[in-house]
């Protein structure tokens, strides 16, 4: 697998994606500079967490602007996988790649603490490693993490199972209680219509490692790794 | 001068925290002329206690401050130790109190992003920042306010530059409700031969400021913060500046970026008193002259005069003096990341410093003088007070099982998860130990060692006794560090106290410098740089003396570390150091603050030989994997020991009946013992050990069940959680 990672100024994830993709890679994947134009061939292209441009006027809104977007666009209509994570999610639903908007969390408060999740599809790529219905668990840590789409964008995002990941609690129960953030239908993931391109608020680089106290995130590289060798 | 401004006035000296003595110095080292504002201005921040240390400086001095794994001690910008396999660790921490009762949410962003700068001006790349906050009352009304906006603003700063804030603490109390303490701390980790220093030197060399632009905020910030609050606060808004993370940043990637080229020759960021003390600062360790130009530094706004320059404390700046011809080299990489960088001054062989705007000279003072007529104080002071120890027949025994919930749900026990969970606590991913245990664990990144990291002091054991409580910060930042497996390095001390000029607050401040040193020498366990807070007093009430202590130490071994959660049921409970003589003691313990609501008696003294002898001991059994969680015993005792052990494994425990008395043994906060658990069929072997080098040990118990228990009385660790989970939460939200 060929996979690059984004840098904006701001970016703070970076490292910790590269790290985890070369985990279940084996090599180091390439780091490009926000103000490059063209992407070599790739199988990944990961848009990082972090606070592009430091979150000014709106989380994600001025990387979305940024010289390499518009060859992430260009590779994602010709089908290389595209990953957000975080920050990267609120770029990639600014660019519309993504539908929806990440809005402030629900308590109004930054929150970073370890969440469960429902993979709700592992048809795509991005979750061929996890069951359908699994459970895992990895951290959030975002202050603009409430997912809301109009209801039309909702229906849709269900009736294609376009839902990658929902907020639930360690039982897999998804209720309001586990809904981190007040996201719309406890969305915590979400994909473009090919499943090709895959949004997420929770960090699946953080837990990928046993010394960190968990691996939930460790099967989306390993399954990405065997997906697209 | 062509530039001369208006005469000084008396107003002006005084208005500049001047005395008339320190202004008659001044008029000595200009040989008789009078200063101009600018020059007065310089002088002002120079030698203010902030930048000077003129109170604290000659008791500073005996401090230890090496060992064979000491670069560089304090005087630096930060602290340096040789970690080993070519690996530095730099670590300082630093106060931020008075901007942070002014403008909570900013001034203690900038608390967070000056010492981040400290950190990495000397080449390493920051991993982990940690905090001491002290908070008024949680009665008193603007407690919620500061505590909303402090946390905010530290979790905001750190959040965005992607440093993980692994951990810290929190006191409330009445001293605090009109200064309230914000000490950040942070660590960084260098390549040992890749360390820079702040000396200038090579005269010819370019001056270069690189960063944020400068503007009129924060203008006599370190002035500020060299004097007491009276009702006046509110009109010293202006004097804090304002933080932006994302140009923090940014700033950190380049300098990285350009320190691996071998073109800086000093560094120096721009802290308090700006641009005045990081070119005075470089010059005078350097022992050169340098020239300015005040056209030529970027500047936020048109018209901003040589004085607003000089004295401006806006954030995100830093200082360079670069080898010669390889200016572009630099530019090329902070034009890469967007930020001002200009060429502003060259340094002399004058021994002065000299401001230009155009081709006036608006400032020529002498660097040398300057700094060694720098005031150092010998103020007069007078020793603390000291109390009867309280025996523990004198105090109220109230049934355990009510004193454990009063304390596990009172403000200085409460689970802080409310806190840290707005602190980005796991970028980076290198945290091993969260928040919540005895001290955070950081991997050094690709590899399996660990720094351990812990921030610590007990204000109301320093208040009694200030020699004992310094010991005891000292003493419980070791514990803390041995309680996860680690080997103790060295510390960096934030000394916050009222105003020197009282004798018995200075002979606090002498007393805690004393306990300080006699803790840190019997230890092994140096202080490699630090800072002190002084005049924390509003309308003549001091602060409880609290002398903060940011300790580190390394883990070979990150596999081998400990944690305080109980791992499985039917383990043997172990308490290890409590010696046959203790009674438990209870003076000055949480016990009584909380349930007999009284604030007396001695703090509980600290062997230091014992202290060692014991940590020893522990660490020897976490290595060798004999024991599966530990944790050190400080504020409210053995059984509120035992119960965060119980909620961070959920599991619970029981415990024999007890001889004696009952509240001071399992809530007294006697020194140098740690409680740990071990396999049932370990105990005697590890008994003989113990017992082989002197160190008392006694089984108290055994894990299990969903209860703290002792004998046929329970309380429901269910019940113990949300005692503990709830009370900070509540009280945000205004529903205590």
């Amino acid at each position: 697998m060929k996979a690059a990672v984004i840098v904006f100024p701001g970016s703070n994830c970076d490292r910790d994606i590269a790290v985890a993709l070369e985990k279940s890679m084996g090599k180091v994947p390439k780091m490009v500079w926000h103000r490059d134009t063209e992407l070599p061939n790739l199988d990944l292209i990961v848009v990082p967490g972090g606070f592009s441009y430091g979150d000014y006027l709106r989380s994600g809104a001025m990387a979305a602007y940024s010289p390499i977007m518009k060859d992430i666009k260009l590779k994602a209509e010709a089908g290389v996988r595209v990953l957000g994570i975080c920050n990267g999610f609120q770029i990639l639903t600014e660019t519309g790649l993504l539908p929806g908007v990440l809005m402030r969390n629900r308590d109004l408060k930054f929150i970073c603490r370890d969440v469960h999740l429902q993979v709700t599809n592992n048809t795509s790529a991005f979750t061929s490693g996890y069951k359908a219905g699994e459970v895992i668990r990895i951290p959030v840590a975002h202050h603009e993490g409430n997912y809301f789409a109009d209801e039309k964008t909702l229906k849709a995002l269900e009736d294609e199972s376009r839902i990658a990941f929902r907020y639930c609690d360690e039982n897999g129960k998804v209720n309001d209680c586990a809904n981190v953030n007040g996201s719309q239908h406890n969305i915590a993931g979400v994909f473009n219509k090919s499943k090709t391109v895959l949004g997420m608020m929770p960090h699946p680089e953080r837990l990928a490692d046993d010394q960190l106290g968990g691996t939930g995130g460790r099967a989306m590289f390993d399954g990405l790794v065997e997906a697209l060798a | 001068m062509n530039h001369a401004m208006a005469s000084i006035t008396k107003k002006d000296i005084k208005s500049h925290g001047l005395t008339d003595e320190e202004y008659g110095r001044i008029l000595e080292i200009l040989g008789g002329r009078i200063p101009n504002i600018v020059e007065l201005g310089i002088f002002s921040v120079m030698w203010s206690e902030h930048c000077s240390y003129k109170s604290s400086k000659k008791w500073l001095k005996t401090l230890p401050t090496s060992a064979p794994w000491v670069i560089c001690g304090p005087g630096e910008n930060a602290g340096v130790i040789d970690i080993g396999q070519g690996l530095a660790a730099i670590f300082k921490m630093e106060s931020h109190n008075h901007p942070s009762y002014i403008e909570p949410y900013q001034g203690a962003a900038t608390g967070v992003g000056g010492i981040l700068r400290d950190v990495f001006t000397m080449g390493a790349r920051p991993i982990a920042n940690m905090n001491a906050l002290r908070f008024g009352s949680t009665e008193h009304h603007k407690t919620r306010h500061l505590v909303s906006g402090v946390i905010a603003g530290i979790g905001d700063y750190g959040n965005c530059v992607g440093v993980p804030t692994v951990g810290g603490e929190i006191n409330f109390h009445s001293s605090y409700d009109g200064n309230i303490l914000v000490n950040a701390m942070t660590v960084g980790v260098a390549n040992k031969n890749n360390i820079f220093y702040s000396a200038a030197s090579g005269s010819g060399n370019p001056v270069v400021y690189v960063g944020s632009k400068t503007g009129r905020d924060g203008i006599h910030g370190a002035t500020m913060a060299s004097a007491e609050f009276g009702d006046d606060a509110e009109e010293k808004r202006p004097t804090v500046q304002v933080g932006d993370p994302f140009t923090e940043k940014l700033l950190i990637e380049a300098c990285l970026e350009l320190m691996a080229t071998d073109t800086i020759v000093a560094i120096q960021d721009m802290g308090a008193a700006g641009l005045t003390s990081s070119s005075f600062e470089m010059a005078s360790k350097g022992r050169v002259g340098v020239e300015l130009y005040m056209n030529k530094v970027p500047t936020r706004e048109k018209g901003m005069t040589p004085y607003e320059i000089m004295l401006s404390e806006s954030q995100e700046r830093m200082l360079m003096v670069l080898q010669p011809g390889k200016e572009d080299i630099a530019r090329r990489i902070f034009d890469k990341w967007e930020l001002d960088f200009a060429v502003i001054g060259t340094l002399t062989d004058t021994g002065r410093m000299v401001l230009k705007l155009h081709d006036d000279t608006v400032a020529d003072l002498p660097i040398d003088p300057l700094a060694q007529a720098s005031p150092e104080y010998d103020r007069p002071w007078v020793p603390t007070l000291k109390q009867p120890a309280l025996a523990a027949k004198d105090v109220k025994v109230i049934c355990w099982t009510n004193a454990l919930k009063i304390l596990m749900g009172c403000p200085d026990l409460a689970s802080r998860r409310w806190v840290w969970e707005q602190y980005d606590h796991m970028v980076m991913a290198d945290t091993a130990q969260r928040p919540g245990g005895n001290a955070a664990v950081v991997r050094l990144h690709k590899s399996n060692r660990a720094l351990a990291i812990t921030t610590d002091c007990t204000p109301r054991y320093v208040n009694a006794d200030p020699f004992e409580g310094s010991k005891q910060a000292v003493a419980e930042s070791w514990r803390n560090i041995t309680a996860v497996g680690g080997k103790p390095m060295a510390i960096t001390d934030n000394l916050n106290f009222g105003n020197p000029e009282k004798p018995e607050i200075m002979g606090q401040i002498v007393e805690a410098i004393k306990g300080i040193g006699a803790a840190c020498n019997e230890l092994g366990y140096p202080v490699i740089s630090g800072n002190v807070s002084l005049y924390n007093e509003t309308d003549g009430n001091p602060i409880l003396p609290t002398p903060a202590i940011g300790g580190v130490g390394l883990i070979d071994n990150i596999d081998n570390m400990a944690t305080l959660a109980f791992k499985k049921a039917d383990d043997a409970i172990l308490l290890i150091g409590h010696k046959e003589e203790m009674e438990g003691w209870l003076g000055q313990s949480l016990y009584l603050r909380e349930i007999c609501n009284r604030e007396d008696g001695a703090p509980p003294p600290v062997d230091l030989a014992y202290e060692k002898s014991v940590g020893d001991f522990i660490r020897n059994l976490i290595l060798a994997g004999r024991i599966s969680a530990c944790h050190d015993l400080s504020d409210g005792g053995l059984l509120i020991a035992l119960t965060e052990m119980a909620l961070a494994g959920n599991i619970g425990c029981t415990l024999f009946e007890i001889q004696g008395y009952q509240h001071s043994f399992l809530f007294g906060e006697d020194q140098g013992r740690y409680v740990v658990t071990a396999k049932e069929n370990d105990v005697n072997s590890l008994h003989k050990e113990a017992t082989q080098l002197g160190i008392p040990i006694q089984k108290v118990g055994s894990t299990g069940g969903n209860s703290v228990a002792i004998g046929t009385k329970k309380v429901e660790l269910t019940t113990l959680r949300s005692l503990n989970e709830n009370w900070f939460p509540s009280y945000m939200t205004g529903k205590d």
